[in-house]
């Protein structure tokens, strides 16, 4: 009893030195602080695959009431905001290539004469598909817009057989943002816990700190657990900073239970700060460990389902995405936020969280121990 | 005065000091690589394989017909439920992204004057795929009254008909989107992995002291040490491009001069900014955390690379007009896909010029030699 009682002494001891150490440090101190925010508003007001406002090139053959209509139309929707009008195609054609437009909108000569005849008209719609997801979205609503102004202009009952109700659950108004915001808390979570530890513990073998504590009478795994847990407790805090900046600047709706975040955070910590104690037992400089962490961080970012769908990757990389906690992470984080799901139907991402924590901190650990032991 | 040789001197140091850390330089040509087969083979914005419940109320004929043009429009994997009491348990646990509920009278209302309803329910939380889905749903759903009423013997011609020609990337392959954009980004990430260390880790080692007792300029240690990492980083361009194009059929139109020229100068200008991060900071730990920042997130997130500009808050949007990586990707896309040349990218060229001179100016200016 006595010697656990030591030993947990043992391991306060260090995390106080190593806080006291961190503090005195400022710069590194607005740096821990300051990345995530930096980093949270960055990837909330970017990450956003909505299109609205898109940059529209017209070019007006007709100029007629109908045409301008027409127009007037596809601004009104919000989706579209006119940066140019010629009568000449070639401008629409120059627009494009320097990128000042990105959809092209051509109205023939004899408009409002044809869209009364029973034949119709054809309006040509432009797009630079060089960002492909803005041109189909952009196209579906140009669609959309032209169909509408059609009936309009029939004035007739849209007659329609089948009438789709739709409705989006958890996001009602399909906003990219709540679902993107929840999502930079596992990204920048895995940053702390994979940089920040991997970094700081290289460095000090680098100075030769290191050696000095093998020498004091902690064991190495109590060096492990001092030296893990402040970097566990920066990553709890980001984590609270940016939920509360998520929450009350964004908006974010948080419908379920703070307590199932902080248990999945824990696990996710768990995890990744067992990948940045294993980085740094691969490492020998600083320079390898950086970018051996940055050839993690980025992988794992891009499979981890936070910015592109991993229902839309190949089968291969479907399956890969299993072994990354992110993934795991970010399915409890969206579930808390958006749906307010509980331990019923995300015990699996649990377990598998605590499956990889536990097994990789072990790994890692025993490597470290060999290292340094 | 600057010397040539001297400047040239430094070069070989680092070189040494390279390829003795032959890991650090294997990871600079690993993570080009790696970079562009995720990008070009794993992900994607294309929505396709829509894991969808059908809760198919009425049975009959005509519902099952609807059912199969689901099918058979290819974009949806099918799985029928009995009840709609299923769809809560499918939705929340991400088993199913859309549920499909036909009610009993569906046939009943196609027969009479009452338009027929069809429910959609989408899982909203991933916006941009939930707008997808409704998209092709509204499609099928369109496409199926439309035969409908074509069998009835009723024609509908539209009033306006909008034609639609896809440019540059006429597929819309978000592939073709990525690659070229990304060459930007992992010049930015080589910029902020190699450079941002390279002082700092003399200061930290000891080996400054070394350089200042040498009789070398300062502009003459910025340039020496920054030639290595401009071939690195070249390399690394030329291997992403070969690359896309070869390996994922990504086009080049445009001409090779163009982007080797315009890469060298954002390379420069890269470099600088990292080396002078590196000069700041004297410490390994803060550069890193800097580096990624200042320059590696910026041109992730700000440069229109994935995310268009266009959807960004004003104030978001005015900063993008200072990240380089926004200008650089105008001028790889415009080579890869539109084909365009200096007649249409002059401004970006200027760009380019000014961040290469603002770089290394920043570089030189900061770094001292002198121990305090």
């Amino acid at each position: 009893m006595n010697r656990l009682r030591d030993k947990v002494e043992r391991v306060r001891e260090l995390v106080v030195k190593e806080f006291r150490q961190i503090r005195r440090d400022p710069r590194l101190n607005r740096v821990i602080i300051l990345t995530p925010i930096l980093q949270l508003v960055l990837f909330g007001y970017a990450v956003s695959t909505d299109v609205f406002d898109t940059p529209v090139y017209v070019v007006d053959h007709d100029r007629t009431q109908a045409s301008r209509a027409l127009v007037d139309a596809f601004t009104a929707s919000g989706y579209f905001r006119v940066v140019g009008q010629s009568e000449r195609p070639a401008d629409l054609v120059a627009s494009l290539d320097h990128g000042s437009a990105v959809v092209g909108l051509e109205i023939p000569r004899g408009f409002a004469r044809q869209i009364h005849a029973p034949t119709g008209s054809e309006v040509q719609l432009l797009l630079d598909g060089t960002n492909s997801n803005t041109a189909s979205v952009a196209g579906a609503y140009a669609e959309r817009i032209v169909r509408a102004y059609g009936v309009r202009v029939q004035q007739r009952e849209a007659v329609d057989l089948v009438d789709l109700r739709e409705r989006a659950w958890f996001n009602a108004d399909l906003s990219s943002r709540d679902y993107n915001v929840p999502a930079v808390i596992g990204a920048i979570l895995m940053l702390v816990a994979l940089l920040l530890t991997s970094l700081a513990i290289v460095r000090e073998r680098e100075i030769g700190t290191l050696e000095q504590l093998r020498v004091s009478p902690l064991s190495p795994g109590e060096l492990i657990a001092g030296k893990m847990i402040p970097f566990g407790i920066i990553g709890l805090l980001d984590m609270v900073l940016v939920t509360a900046v998520a929450v009350l600047w964004f908006r974010i709706p948080f419908v379920g239970n703070p307590g199932m975040l902080l248990l999945a955070s824990i696990l996710y910590l768990l995890a990744t700060l067992g990948i940045g104690l294993l980085i740094s037992t691969l490492a020998s400089t600083q320079q390898e460990a950086f970018m051996v962490s940055f050839l993690v961080y980025m992988p794992a970012i891009l499979l981890s389902g936070f910015m592109f769908p991993i229902s839309s990757m190949p089968d291969s990389f479907q399956w890969l995405t299993l072994l990354n906690p992110m993934r795991h992470y970010l399915e409890v984080v969206r579930g808390v936020f958006l749906k307010g799901v509980g331990i019923g139907a995300l015990w699996p991402q649990y377990l598998a969280l605590l499956g990889m924590g536990v097994s990789v901190l072990w790994f890692a650990a025993a490597r470290f121990r060999a290292r340094e032991g | 005065m600057i010397r040539i040789n001297r400047l040239l001197a430094i070069s070989r140091k680092e070189i040494l000091q390279l390829r003795r850390d032959t890991r650090s330089l294997a990871l600079a040509f690993v993570l080009p690589v790696l970079l562009v087969v995720i990008f070009a083979y794993g992900i994607s914005w294309d929505v396709n394989d829509i894991r969808t419940v059908i809760v198919d109320q009425d049975g009959s004929t005509r519902s099952r017909s609807l059912v199969d043009a689901f099918h058979a429009s290819g974009y949806f994997t099918l799985e029928e439920a009995s009840a709609t009491s299923e769809i809560d348990s499918r939705i929340d646990r991400g088993r199913a992204q859309l549920a499909l509920v036909i009610p009993p009278d569906f046939s009943a209302d196609l027969g009479g004057g009452t338009p027929a309803r069809v429910q959609a329910i989408v899982d909203g939380s991933d916006a941009n795929t939930a707008t997808i889905i409704l998209g092709y749903t509204q499609a099928v759903v369109e496409a199926w009254s439309r035969d409908l009423m074509l069998s009835k013997g009723v024609t509908v011609q539209p009033a306006v008909r909008l034609r639609t020609r896809v440019w540059y990337n006429e597929e819309l392959v978000s592939r073709n989107m990525i690659v070229p954009g990304l060459v930007a980004v992992i010049m930015m990430i080589i910029a902020a992995m190699l450079t941002s260390l390279t002082i700092a880790r003399e200061w930290e080692r000891g080996t400054m002291e070394q350089l200042a007792a040498t009789p070398v300029h300062r502009t003459e240690v910025v340039l020496g040490k920054l030639l290595p990492y401009l071939a690195i980083g070249l390399i690394d361009v030329v291997l992403a491009s070969v690359l896309g194009v070869l390996l994922f059929d990504v086009p080049f139109r445009g001409s090779v001069v163009l982007l080797m020229v315009s890469s060298t100068l954002f390379l420069i200008g890269a470099l600088g900014l990292g080396m002078f991060i590196s000069a700041a900071t004297r410490s390994q730990l803060l550069a890193t955390q800097l580096a990624m920042v200042v320059t590696f997130l910026p041109a992730f997130l700000l440069s229109g690379f994935m995310y268009s500009v266009d959807v960004m808050p004003r104030g978001l949007q005015a900063v993008t007009y200072l990240i380089p990586a926004r200008y650089f990707v105008v001028v790889t896309r415009g080579v890869f896909l539109k084909g365009v040349g200096v007649d249409v990218l002059y401004t970006q060229a200027l760009m380019m010029i000014a961040f290469a001179a603002i770089g290394l100016l920043l570089s030189i200016l900061v770094f001292r030699k002198e121990i305090a």
